[in-house]
């Protein structure tokens, strides 16, 4: 009886068990990789319409979350002490790369980014967003933490020699990206406070002179320099339409395929970085909160995990990822609305194109790696 | 040397918990912050924007209404539309206005010197209206602007109805013509009403029924996209947009033959001259034509500053409209008048045979006022003087009723005043007053009614000036026996939908009771005499018609009109060589004058006699209206197309003279 009644039960157990198997076999953290797949489907229905009912556009998105979905998996697998260990190498081929770029990158829109090897074009830009990080937390795992100015010094080279050579491509947005990525790691390591308001503070005040003594037209040739699909048409003229597109949205949105701003084209960029102010149109502001609901999800889950992690180097990069999602997920939904300045950032899992779906992606499969083998790596 | 560090694990996570947590914190506010952003721009902004996307994608384009036709009384259509292709720019959405218009300058498209007077135009109207910039593009203006067309965003080619007059030039005195609309234009009409409309009746029917013809513009929504492009399959946003169909134009019935306006235009042949025929009965214009001519599509297709600068520099002045608005000496047409007042007021015998030498002097002065030619007239009645032309027995008859009695009685026949005829521009001429010299001239000297001012009136000199549709206003008093109707050219409106036609009333203006059969008598039988009599200054010029013609001669004296002082004899006969100084030639007659159906003023300027240059003229107009193709008199002035109503207008059954049930009917009829 007893027997029979416990057997019984650890049926269900079983069954549960064997999907928490495959989980863990997989190294994957189900909550996560779920709210991702929902973030992904929701983008690839608001793609549906802001492409204009493209298919090939859905069809190559949904081979790029193929892809960065099996590289995500496949990283989940690999050990975190692998991943410590190549850090330094990945970092330098990065580097490589992108003085590769510098001097036979390919140009396209006026910006030299690509590196064409055969058929297939690749951004090195992409692949320092994961190795920059990794770098820093290579580099701060083995020093004592909080860091020293020595230490910080070196940490800021390790930032700058790639966020450098990355806004000169130019590409202001992902040159921001990697160093939001190696500074939050520097951030987890514990940087004192007065330390980042001062640096905080010298970034406004040389922004600010930067900006002040230059003439308008020297300022707008300037930001044009840094971003050149930013502004080709008057100034202003994106985020305005974009304004429009949300704020006529209302509450419950015009309706899917039914956003005139986003059908008649008059919002600019609408599948890539703009893609928020569709949403915002054609399912008002309960579409972005849905939405802003998940990427909170996905970004406290990460950090959750990333707190679980036992060594050092594990946490920082774990954090750097939560907390560089948000920031992509901040600066795009505040450019749109107008609340920060116009760069060209993509909106997580939702803006078409790119390699940034696969880096993402990419991104959380260390995620998982580190946390899920947590208890393999001792100390 | 500092202390060397070792890594405290316990420490380093810790730090991690802290930071961790004030990033969530850090990031939960920003979150709020961008929540707060969203609520601001899709609750409390959300009118604001829904209005701005509207506006962002729908335009409205207006559709203009066709304009109303023109057409003779027979059917005969003399102003129609024609669908060409024409420029149109809307200011707001073009960049740099100013060089637009210089580069379409240089693809041949527009004249640089037109630019000017277009860039005002353009600014007058509203920015966000299609203004046409050039219209009438042919085919190879098209293919041009096509290969540039992205070169200029907001300048299009739209495929528009634009005005076309298939005859030209003919009758356009009457019907006038339509130009693109400016600046001055826009102060009268409805900005709005005209939008999308390229043109504006500038003179003649097409101004003064400007109203009418334009009819009412539809208008049509259409999505753009952000190019400005029309969105071909509007979806979803079908519901948002709205259509009115345009109501076009009336159509014009005019009371013009254009077989007869054709037979004056081609008899005036370019002269400086001009023709007005009536219907006496009801004032319906049945010729008016003024001559040299021009051609009005030159208007209707955009007239450049070249071709109106030439237009105008022409020293024949084909654009002056002779017929309202030429004020000439009438010469002896007025001695009719002049013999009605002397009748009615009593101050001459008809009877009584006055013996008229070659000249007349007035008591007490040794001036001496010559006949025409120097002739001897004998001793004539009234009637013989009118045949004969006598100028000496008119000098006298104008001297003894006086200049009081003569400007109290010419207005009565229409003269000095307007004749209230349904196109803009007439001229009402001059029927002098002693007040009218009083108020006229600064000079005192010249303020004062002299006697030898009243004998010239005698043979319609001096002061006295009319224009040639008021000598044919007058002629179609005399044919009535004193009903004065308004002339028209607009006879019917008739709405294109429903063909109905909407017949206007004649407008009698005056009935002259004050004249006794008798003396009407007298002077139709004189002015019978003029083309019957073998005396008569006529005669010759209209011998063998198959109907009677009451007609006067008249020979205006340009000279005593232009010269300082009355006209110098051996001067004036030097001077008559010069062609613009030479006398000005003209006819009235009504026929057939038992039953007359056609009133008719001939003027040829600087023709020398009325007889010789206006008298055949005016008999061949007479012949075109009255005969038929066998030579005989028609017995019903032609067959209208649009047959009137049966009381309006009145006709005159050949022989009856004078009906005065009908004249009362007429009268009670007229508003």
């Amino acid at each position: 009886m007893i027997y029979e009644e416990i057997s019984s039960e650890s049926r269900t157990r079983r069954t549960l068990g064997g999907a928490a198997r495959v989980l863990l076999a997989l190294k994957i953290d189900g909550p996560l990789v779920m709210a991702l797949g929902l973030t992904a489907t929701y983008g690839l229905v608001v793609l549906y319409s802001a492409s204009a009912e493209s298919v090939s556009m859905e069809v190559r998105t949904l081979m790029r979350l193929v892809l960065g979905t099996a590289i995500m998996l496949a990283l989940a697998r690999v050990s975190p002490n692998f991943l410590r260990r190549v850090s330094p190498w990945l970092y330098f081929v990065g580097i490589g790369l992108l003085l590769a770029v510098e001097v036979v990158g390919h140009v396209h829109l006026g910006a030299k980014r690509w590196l064409s090897v055969g058929p297939v074009r690749f951004q090195p830009s992409e692949l320092m967003k994961l190795a920059v990080p990794m770098m820093c937390a290579w580099y701060l795992h083995e020093r004592p933490l909080p860091p020293k100015w020595p230490t910080l010094l070196i940490l800021g080279v390790i930032i700058l020699v790639p966020v450098g050579l990355v806004a000169k491509e130019p590409d202001l947005g992902t040159a921001a990206l990697i160093a939001a990525a190696g500074a939050l790691v520097a951030f987890f390591a514990g940087l004192r406070v007065r330390v980042i308001v001062g640096l905080l503070l010298i970034g406004v005040v040389a922004a600010w002179f930067g900006l002040r003594f230059m003439h308008g037209y020297q300022r707008e040739r300037l930001l044009t320099f840094l971003n050149p699909q930013s502004d080709p048409l008057g100034a202003g003229y994106h985020i305005i339409q974009s304004q429009i597109a949300i704020g006529s949205g209302g509450v419950f949105g015009k309706g899917w395929m039914a956003g005139s701003q986003a059908q008649l084209d008059f919002l600019p960029e609408r599948t890539t970085d703009f893609v928020f102010a569709v949403i915002g149109e054609e399912f008002g502001l309960l579409g972005l909160t849905l939405l802003l609901l998940l990427y909170s999800f996905v970004i406290g889950r990460s950090l959750y995990l990333a707190d679980q992690c036992p060594d050092t180097f594990s946490r920082l990069l774990a954090g750097s990822t939560a907390l560089t999602f948000f920031v992509y997920v901040f600066i795009n939904a505040g450019m749109v609305t107008g609340l920060v300045p116009v760069v060209g950032v993509p909106l997580p899992l939702v803006s078409y194109g790119g390699s940034s779906v696969v880096t993402m992606l990419a991104g959380f499969g260390i995620l998982m790696s580190l946390h899920a083998h947590r208890k393999l790596m001792g100390s | 040397m500092s202390p060397v560090r070792i890594k405290d694990l316990w420490r380093e996570q810790r730090i991690f918990d802290r930071r961790a947590l004030f990033a969530s914190a850090a990031m939960v506010l920003l979150l709020l912050a961008l929540l707060g952003r969203l609520y601001l721009l899709q609750v409390r902004r959300h009118d604001y924007y829904s209005a701005l996307s509207q506006e962002n994608r729908v335009r409205t384009e207006p559709i203009p209404a066709a304009r109303g036709l023109i057409m003779d009384r027979y059917g005969e259509v003399i102003a129609s539309n024609q669908p060409t292709f024409q420029l149109e720019l809307v200011p707001d959405e073009v960049p740099k206005l100013e060089s637009s218009l210089e580069r379409l300058a240089k693809l041949g498209l527009l004249q640089a010197e037109d630019i000017p007077d277009l860039l005002r135009t353009i600014r007058s109207r509203r920015s966000f209206d299609s203004v046409p910039i050039k219209l009438h593009l042919s085919e190879d203006q098209v293919a041009r602007f096509a290969v540039h067309r992205y070169e200029f965003p907001g300048i299009d080619i739209k495929p528009r109805q634009a005005r076309w007059y298939p005859d030209g030039p003919l009758a356009v005195d009457a019907i006038g013509y339509v130009g693109t609309i400016n600046a001055q234009d826009l102060k009268h009409i409805n900005a709005a009403a005209y939008a999308g409309t390229a043109v504006i009746g500038k003179t003649g029917v097409e101004a003064a029924y400007e109203k009418q013809l334009h009819g009412t513009n539809g208008y049509r929504q259409f999505l753009v996209d952000a190019n400005g492009r029309p969105v071909q399959r509007p979806g979803v946003f079908a519901k948002d947009l709205e259509t009115k169909a345009p109501v076009p134009g009336e159509d014009m019935i005019l009371s013009l033959d254009l077989k007869v306006q054709r037979v004056a235009e081609q008899l005036l042949g370019g002269r400086p001259g001009a023709v007005v025929a009536l219907d006496p009965w009801n004032g319906n214009i049945i010729a008016l034509a003024s001559s040299p001519s021009f051609d009005p599509n030159l208007f209707a297709r955009g007239i450049s500053e070249q071709q109106y600068r030439a237009l105008m520099d022409d020293p024949q002045r084909p654009l002056f409209n002779r017929a309202l608005r030429a004020q000439l000496p009438s010469g002896s047409t007025i001695k009719p008048a002049l013999a009605l007042g002397a009748l009615t007021d009593g101050v001459v015998d008809p009877q009584l045979p006055v013996y008229s030498p070659w000249a007349y002097h007035l008591p007490g002065s040794r001036h001496l006022y010559h006949n025409a030619m120097h002739e001897n007239c004998g001793s004539v009645d009234l009637a013989q003087a009118i045949i004969v032309s006598c100028d000496v027995y008119f000098y006298r008859l104008a001297h003894e009723m006086g200049i009081d009695r003569i400007g109290a009685w010419l207005p009565n026949l229409g003269f000095g005043r307007p004749t209230g005829i349904d196109i803009p521009g007439e001229q009402s001429g001059l029927s002098p007053s002693r007040a009218w010299k009083a108020s006229h001239f600064r000079d005192p000297a010249q303020r004062v009614w002299f006697p030898g001012d009243t004998v010239i009136l005698g043979i319609g000199q001096g002061y006295f000036l009319v224009t040639p549709l008021q000598l044919a206003h007058y002629t179609a008093i005399l044919a009535t026996r004193g009903l004065a109707f308004a002339p028209r050219l607009v006879t019917g409106l008739r709405d294109p939908r429903t063909g109905k036609i909407h017949w206007k009333r004649p407008r009698l203006d005056g009935d002259l009771t004050m004249i006794s059969p008798a003396s009407w008598k007298v002077v139709d039988d004189a002015m019978v005499g003029v083309t019957s009599n073998p005396r008569g200054t006529a005669y010759w010029q209209m011998r063998g018609s198959p109907y009677a013609i009451a007609g006067k001669t008249g020979t205006a004296q340009v000279v005593a009109e232009n010269a300082k002082g009355a006209a110098n004899e051996r001067e004036y006969g030097k001077q008559k060589t010069l062609e613009r100084l030479r006398d000005d030639a003209w006819f009235i007659a009504f026929a057939p004058a038992e039953a007359p159906r056609i009133a008719v003023a001939v003027l040829v300027e600087h023709a020398g006699w009325g007889d010789i240059a206006a008298a055949p003229i005016a008999r061949k107009i007479m012949d075109a209206y009255l005969l038929g193709p066998n030579g005989k008199l028609l017995p019903h002035p032609g067959r209208a197309r649009f047959s009137e109503p049966r009381d309006i207008p009145p006709r005159l059954a050949p022989g009856v003279a004078k009906p005065t049930p009908l004249q009362q009917q007429i009268a009670e009829a007229s508003p």
